[in-house]
């Protein structure tokens, strides 16, 4: 297939590309929730990202914290935005590095107007960037511009079969020309470590990478009652065949396809060493992963299934596919692309990697995910450690 | 092409996943070996599902399953050819 050269999208103020045009109201802390989903409520075209943090954090857990939010902000999914929090020092801090995208951004904060005055007045802002961002076009824009992450959920053998090649695939064909893209799952990658590591593209890169995976597998250890046999792999991994952790993380892997990476990211860190493939810092939870490489900017997501999560993220349209034939009859509404014509081997690779090419631009420019219209939104913060 | 029951990722793996709705014990399966393109036969000891794993040769307690050419876990019960290889005889290496 000749890879299509270019997909519609929304170009922004900053020079990134939105494959979504979306008008936030994000709440800083718990308490700002009410507030920020009343405006939501009251303000068609926009919608709240209620979470359940940002009070009383410290130290790298409050960095992490903010690097969530101010990324999720400066997506380029994301038009123009209202923050909403209870006291204006964190709002500000907030807005003023969303505005360096130079998109539409207005803070408000409630401590001594109260929740009434502050929905209103974020109400008549809300008001104004809806109807903004409602005339913004969609534009052709060349393949360079989507920054893809990836994650798997709910894995079976059919995933480290079908699904997650299929994905490694579409990274052989798209890495070359321009694209960005994102693995993470540090805790998944355990027993597969060192051949992962083996794919860094620099000594430098790959020392990089084990120390990130050693200081987690550190972490995991000493926090462990025994060990991870009952998380990793899950109930669901298991009833799908899977038995260990190392077999979920060479399938896991597949995603990668032959590519090399060139930067280990913190979480939700923005890559900076231009297009290519990266690996973030990241729980295998995929709640918590997608909003971490949404908050590093990456505009759409690829997620192989299995036995069939059912994951959403707030900014990011999420791309499911499966190569289970069960999966992708019993749970249709939740998958974008069926590709188990694999197992039959009436399906090649190839042709698996260019179904999802398509069906990823697709939803790049415009079409809405199955997880988009099922209403999924997951918004899930990492949480380093506990509050002060 | 011949219908495929089981499939191998690589040449050296010692395990074969299920990729029919089940195999009955005593079925003669077709293994399609990917790496190679090669098709291989086995018989089938018990039902195994979707997506479990079949052994392909005998194992001993502490012997290593490969799958993906790789080291994913070590046996600790004994395993005939043909039987199902999953968490009752199998366990992780790490933690």
């Amino acid at each position: 297939m000749e890879i299509p050269k270019s997909f519609l999208g929304y170009k922004r103020e900053n020079g990134r590309v939105g494959t979504r045009n979306h008008v936030v109201i994000l709440p800083v802390d718990d308490i700002s929730n009410a507030c920020a989903e009343a405006v939501a409520n009251n303000i068609k075209g926009t919608f709240a990202i209620p979470h359940a943090y940002g009070r009383l954090q410290f130290g790298a857990d409050l960095e992490l914290f903010f690097d969530t939010m101010i990324g999720t902000g400066k997506n380029p999914n994301v038009a123009a935005i209202i923050v909403i929090g209870i006291e204006p020092k964190w709002t500000k801090r907030i807005v003023d590095a969303i505005a360096t995208t130079k998109k539409p951004v207005e803070g408000f904060s409630i401590e001594g107007a109260g929740d009434i005055k502050t929905i209103m007045k974020a109400s008549q802002k809300a008001q104004e960037f809806s109807q903004w961002a409602s005339e913004k076009q969609r534009e052709e824009c060349p393949l360079s511009d989507l920054w893809i992450s990836v994650k798997c959920g709910e894995s079976d053998t059919t995933s480290g079969m079908a699904a997650n090649p299929a994905v490694g695939n579409l990274m052989d064909k798209l890495e070359p020309l321009g694209v960005h893209l994102c693995f993470g799952e540090t805790s998944e990658l355990t027993g597969a470590e060192k051949v992962c590591a083996a794919r860094g593209a620099t000594t430098e890169v790959s020392k990089k990478f084990m120390k990130t995976w050693s200081d987690y597998n550190d972490f995991i250890l000493k926090e462990a009652t025994n060990d991870l046999s009952e998380s990793q792999p899950t109930a669901g991994n298991i009833a799908g065949g899977l038995t260990t952790i190392e077999e979920k993380a060479f399938g896991n892997f597949q995603k990668i396809g032959s590519r090399k990476f060139i930067d280990v990211l913190t979480p939700a860190e923005e890559p900076q060493k231009g297009p290519g493939l990266y690996f973030m810092d990241t729980s295998s939870a995929a709640g918590e992963c997608l909003t971490l490489q949404a908050a590093a900017g990456f505009n759409i997501h690829l997620f192989p299934t299995g036995q069939g999560n059912i994951i959403g993220n707030a900014i990011e349209p999420v791309v499911k596919l499966t190569g289970n034939p069960s999966t992708a009859v019993n749970m249709k509404e939740h998958i974008d692309l069926d590709i188990s014509k694999i197992l039959k081997r009436e399906m090649n690779m190839d042709q698996a990697g260019d179904e999802l090419i398509k069906t990823t631009i697709r939803a790049a420019s415009g079409r809405l995910t199955c997880a988009e219209v099922l209403g999924h939104k997951e918004f899930i913060m990492t949480k380093l450690f506990r509050s002060a | 092409m011949a219908k495929t029951d089981i499939i191998i990722h690589d040449e050296k793996d010692n395990v074969g996943v299920v990729v029919i709705d089940k195999i009955t014990p005593d079925q003669d399966c077709s293994c399609w070996i990917m790496e190679n393109d090669k098709t291989v036969k086995i018989q089938s000891l018990n039902e195994i599902p979707l997506g479990h794993k079949i052994a392909m040769i005998d194992f001993n307690e502490g012997d290593t399953i490969i799958k993906y050419g790789h080291d994913i876990g070590k046996v600790v019960k004994t395993i005939k050819k043909g039987e199902h290889v999953h968490v009752h005889n199998v366990k992780t290496k790490k933690w």
